[in-house]
């Protein structure tokens, strides 16, 4: 070891120049660059987050897609690619829960606390990265798509239709970062995916809920990523399925909404189960 | 040891880099901390020792403004803890139980993160990478993930990141738990380093011998309170001075070797039948040594062993708390549910001096 000056260059605890609106962007900024840089010293947790998605595609769409019908006709695979989409953005809350929890069990989150840096950025600069990571997802999963034959309509309703996608996965980023800070350790986030999968099966992503046994079409079609897929169905000019409930019917308006009941109800859940910390 | 109320919140340290009168944390009816007083002194190692669940985390989270108090006040490089959270956590350095650093990341690039979330500015935050990483002995595998570092090493990358704004107080949360010989000697020359450099080490431990080996001063905590505060040596006075140590050949010499120790001894010898041992503290050790040694021999006793004994910061553990340190490994409440995590319950327990002969 060599003998080196310890005092730090500048004098760090002076008042900043700047803002603290800068300093809030900044250290966000610096947390999504962390969040890309796993991603890019871990290219392999991309493609598995993308395997189980692509799978599906190939499963549903080539082994099951012969034998599954659109109610008011339509190619299943083409009625099949945007419930593929909306379920990715659902299973992304795991993804969100997963990281958080790995910080806060490893410590890393108490070092950020302990740092004269904006708390909250720990938490926007986990959602952030995690849309981004989702653009990717779905631009991904587009190609996949396009490759198998699925032809959108291009234009405004596509853009509105990407929007929509990540305005669920949006709101599942503080179901995610709650639960990433309620679950005892990464192990138990692990098991989230138990729970959202029955939670993604019950909903139109597969099949029409016209199709299912009546109460179970009912729960199906108030799932909330119902609405997004139903509402992207129409956006992309895909075969929609509507049927005739008001949920249905209202599909692109709830779509909007959905996100925003889940946020008014999660993103103080997550707030304060992050303030608890300090508890 | 109890410091006036003087002072209240402004800066200006008094020669003091901690100062805690009464903290009290609450989890429900049970008290974590329980009107626990502490002083350290600027440019001092500290060392703030206790069992599993004394409350010496949930001390050093509140110190570090991690876990708010529920009573009392801290001050920390004279700052208020409660009232100016932000301008204290530019001032500190933080290592805790579980190395705090990106595994994922490589040791350079988790310090220029560090860095630049300390607000250095990214070019700053390179360059004190740089240094941090040389300083530390960290060079060759800045490059690597911290994944494939060992543990050693990750604690020096964990100290490394705790010293990017050279802070005035760096809160050592057992900083060697885990850690084999040869990584605890490097983490301990480091933290020596630290000092050296001007910077006032909180250091908590369970290793009696770290704290022996590394503080000038020693608050020992039980039960939410500190129940002594000292000196390493006059805490071990404290317990009595040395001891002598007659171990015989022949359990039927143990009454005449109780005679003979008792000549020299201070107060009533004690023996173990089983061991064949036989002990006494002493007030002036080497005549007392020679002495027995001489006497034992001159009557035939047949000695198996003979030597002096210090008391260790171990048996005044016993004397303060009425227990001994217990293995770690069990979780201490700090204010979140212990996760799982990498908390290798192991290691033995490092008392020193033992049989220091003659």
């Amino acid at each position: 070891m060599t003998a080196v000056d310890l005092s730090a260059p500048g004098t760090p605890s002076a008042p900043s120049p700047r803002g603290r609106t800068y300093w809030l962007l900044a250290d966000c900024w610096n947390i999504v660059r962390r969040g890309l840089t796993h991603y890019r010293r871990q290219p392999i947790n991309i493609a598995w987050q993308l395997g189980f998605p692509i799978l599906s595609v190939l499963l549903y769409g080539y082994v099951f897609g012969s034998a599954m019908q659109v109610p008011g006709g339509g190619d299943y695979r083409d009625f099949l690619m945007p419930g593929m989409f909306t379920m990715t953005m659902a299973f992304g809350f795991i993804n969100t829960a997963t990281l958080v929890v790995h910080d806060s069990t490893k410590g890393v989150i108490d070092r950020f606390r302990s740092m004269p840096m904006a708390a909250s950025a720990v938490v926007a600069g986990r959602g952030v990265t995690d849309l981004l990571v989702a653009c990717a997802e779905l631009a991904i999963m587009m190609l996949t798509a396009l490759a198998m034959g699925w032809r959108p309509d291009a234009g405004l309703g596509f853009l509105a239709a990407f929007g929509l996608l990540l305005w669920l996965r949006f709101a599942l980023i503080w179901i995610g970062v709650w639960l990433g800070l309620l679950v005892p350790n990464p192990e138990a986030a692990g098991g989230l995916f138990a729970v959202a999968y029955p939670l993604t099966m019950i909903s139109s992503i597969f099949v029409a809920p016209q199709l299912m046994p009546d109460w179970l079409g009912w729960i199906a079609a108030w799932n909330p990523i119902s609405s997004t897929a139903a509402a992207t169905r129409e956006l992309f000019g895909t075969p929609v399925a509507g049927g005739d409930t008001w949920i249905e019917q209202n599909a692109l308006p709830m779509a909007v909404v959905w996100p925003v009941l889940l946020t008014l109800v999660f993103l103080p859940l997550a707030v304060r189960r992050f303030q608890k910390l300090s508890r | 040891m109890k410091d006036g109320k003087s002072g209240n919140g402004g800066s200006g340290t008094d020669g003091y880099a901690v100062r805690a009168e009464g903290l009290e944390k609450r989890y429900g009816e049970k008290f974590a901390l329980d009107g626990f007083d502490l002083i350290v002194r600027e440019g001092t190692v500290h060392g703030l020792l206790g069992p599993n669940g004394a409350g010496k985390t949930t001390a050093v989270r509140i110190l570090s403004t991690l876990l708010r108090l529920d009573g009392g006040r801290a001050t920390v490089a004279g700052l208020d803890v409660a009232r100016h959270p932000r301008e204290v956590r530019s001032r500190i350095g933080l290592t805790g139980q579980y190395a705090a650093v990106d595994e994922v990341l490589t040791g350079r690039q988790n310090l220029e993160m560090f860095g630049r979330l300390f607000h250095l500015g990214g070019r700053a935050a390179k360059l004190r990478a740089t240094e941090l990483l040389d300083r530390f002995d960290l060079s060759d595998a800045a490059d690597m993930g911290v994944g494939k570092y060992s543990g050693g090493m990750r604690r020096r990358l964990d100290l490394a990141a705790s010293m990017i704004l050279a802070p005035a107080v760096l809160f050592l949360d057992e900083p060697t738990t885990g850690l084999d010989p040869r990584s605890r000697g490097e983490v301990w020359e480091a933290v020596r380093a630290l000092v050296a450099g001007g910077t006032t080490v909180l250091l908590t431990t369970q290793y009696l011998e770290e704290a022996d080996r590394l503080a000038s001063r020693i608050t020992v905590i039980d039960q939410g309170r500190a129940i002594a505060d000292d000196t390493p040596d006059g805490l071990k006075n404290t317990v009595g001075g040395d001891r002598i140590e007659v171990v015989v050949a022949e359990r039927a010499d143990i009454p005449h070797a109780v005679k003979v120790v008792a000549r020299v001894a201070h107060g009533e010898p004690e023996s173990d039948e089983t061991e064949l041992r036989v002990h006494a503290s002493v007030t002036d050790r080497v005549s007392a040594l020679t002495e027995v040694a001489r006497t034992l021999q001159d009557e035939g006793v047949r000695v198996e062993d003979i030597g002096l004994r210090r008391p260790s910061l171990d048996d005044v553990f016993l004397r303060l708390t009425g227990h001994r340190t217990e293995k770690p490994g069990k979780p201490e409440k700090s204010g979140k549910p212990e996760k799982s995590g990498d908390s290798a319950a192991s290691e033995e327990f490092s008392t020193s001096e033992k049989g220091a002969a003659a």
